[in-house]
């Protein structure tokens, strides 16, 4: 395995048919936060054809409930949530544009056929590492639903933030090829 | 007949659920370091390097390890002799989580089962009570985190699956979870019992030091033995493949039914977080 590969937001078509399963990455610009509720509200807005309250063309959407942020803190703990739970309504997402996931854990069958029509990755954060990760969160600023509290979306700005990619556009599965390799 | 105001009830739990969320045991630590050794799948060690890192940065700036820092299970031993004045026991801890997560700035995880509006102060807190002897009342504060539980069940095997049977289920399950749960995971096995009581015992099992066997030698021998398959399974820290899927697998039994075989198995994520004190 290679260094990483640092990636600058919004993803482009290119950026993410270079991408293979295993790959590292390095994410650095604007990402969207968003987990069970906010997804359940973007996927309703879509269903009834009305405006989602942000542009989701060329972006990432981190699957994250941060940790309130204590005085003088950009942001709380901020590890990735089991992406799973978004299964339901991440293919109507990447049908509007969305280009990148960020989570924990497998994502069904749906999801994965999803990504590979609509040229989408799944990278994964390492999960229970909220305190470190959130060191890469240079700016959080609540942009929508704010009436969710942790599950807010907020726009966020992030230096290097370590990501590997689990499933890319050609069908690989990181989870499956690492356990294949290291089972006996 | 000792008497504890219920006000000194609420300082401990809030000072748990802080330090619970804060400090990672060194338990867990001790076992970091020893396993990211045994690793041989380089991401995985990576893993276990973030993981340690991810523990000094929470411990020194006093931030939570984990973003999802849980519902706030309370166990508790109350001493027999112990009279509990100035206020509900209930109340008491429930405050002590309401202060903590507050000042903790942890985060808030309660909600409505169908509204998913937030309680916006991690209560109702999970109090699991019990009545021992003496004057004393121990506090076990352990938050635990959406990811791990919902990857944790309760199955009621028939007796004829054996013990063998019941192996099988176990590691079957863990392999099912995968990457869910933020392996590596601590596997608490219950086993026995009735459906509420195998789950309870398997949450208990947890509370144990990590890696302290069961004293029970054919216990202690079937949770190496699912150690070891659970870990031959190659699912590896966080998923990404690699020897270590699992820090330990604890297991606790109790007889059962003459009809009933229960087995429960509750996962928990490496933010294996749970602290106690004494009244």
């Amino acid at each position: 395995m290679s260094g990483p590969i640092r990636l600058k937001t919004p993803l482009t078509d290119a950026d993410v048919e270079k991408l293979k399963a295993g790959d590292k990455v390095l994410l650095n610009g604007v990402i969207y936060t968003g987990r069970d509720a906010a997804h359940k509200r973007l996927f309703d807005l879509l269903q009834e054809g009305k405006p989602l309250p942000i542009d989701l063309k060329g972006q990432v959407i981190y699957y994250v409930g941060p940790a309130p942020a204590k005085p003088g803190q950009v942001i709380g703990s901020a590890g990735p949530t089991t992406s799973g739970r978004m299964d339901a309504y991440s293919p109507k997402l990447m049908e509007v544009g969305l280009k990148g996931m960020i989570g924990k854990g497998m994502r069904k069958k749906e999801v994965v056929e999803a990504m590979k029509k609509y040229k989408a990755v799944y990278f994964a954060a390492t999960g229970g590492a909220g305190a470190l990760l959130a060191k890469a969160i240079k700016k959080a600023e609540v942009v929508a639903y704010e009436d969710l509290g942790p599950e807010a979306i907020s726009r966020l700005e992030v230096e290097d933030f370590p990501v590997i990619v689990v499933n890319d556009i050609y069908g690989n599965d990181l989870y499956q090829q690492g356990m294949a390799q290291y089972a006996r | 007949m000792r008497e504890v105001h219920a006000s000194q009830i609420t300082e401990v739990v809030k000072k748990l659920c802080i330090e619970s969320n804060l400090y990672l045991g060194e338990d867990v630590l001790a076992a970091f370091d020893k396993l990211e050794k045994m690793e041989e799948s380089p991401v995985g060690r990576e893993v276990f390097q973030q993981l340690k890192e991810n523990a000094r940065i929470a411990r020194e700036e006093q931030v939570a390890i984990c973003q999802d820092t849980g519902l706030a299970v309370v166990f508790v031993e109350l001493g027999q002799d112990v009279h509990i004045t100035g206020g509900d026991f209930n109340a008491a801890i429930n405050e002590g989580v309401r202060q903590g997560y507050k000042e903790g700035y942890l985060r808030k995880s309660a909600c409505h089962c169908f509204s998913r509006v937030n309680t916006k102060d991690n209560t109702p807190a999970i109090i699991h009570l019990e009545m021992v002897p003496g004057d004393k009342i121990k506090i076990t504060v352990a938050p635990k985190g959406g990811g791990s539980e919902n990857m944790s069940t309760v199955m009621m095997l028939s007796p004829s699956e054996g013990k063998e049977g019941l192996k099988k289920r176990v590691v079957e399950w863990v392999k099912q979870a995968g990457s869910n749960p933020c392996p590596p995971v601590v596997v608490g096995v219950g086993i026995g019992g009735t459906y509420e009581q195998a789950a309870l015992i398997a949450k208990k099992a947890l509370l144990r030091p990590l890696g302290q066997k069961n004293p029970d030698p054919e216990l202690a021998a079937l949770e190496e033995d699912l150690l070891a398959r659970i870990n031959n399974l190659g699912i590896g820290p966080q998923g990404l493949g690699g020897r270590i899927t699992a820090l330990a697998v604890h297991a606790e039994m109790i007889p059962c039914h003459i009809a009933s075989f229960p087995l429960a198995i509750n996962l928990n994520c490496h933010a294996h977080r749970h602290k106690e004190a004494i009244i």
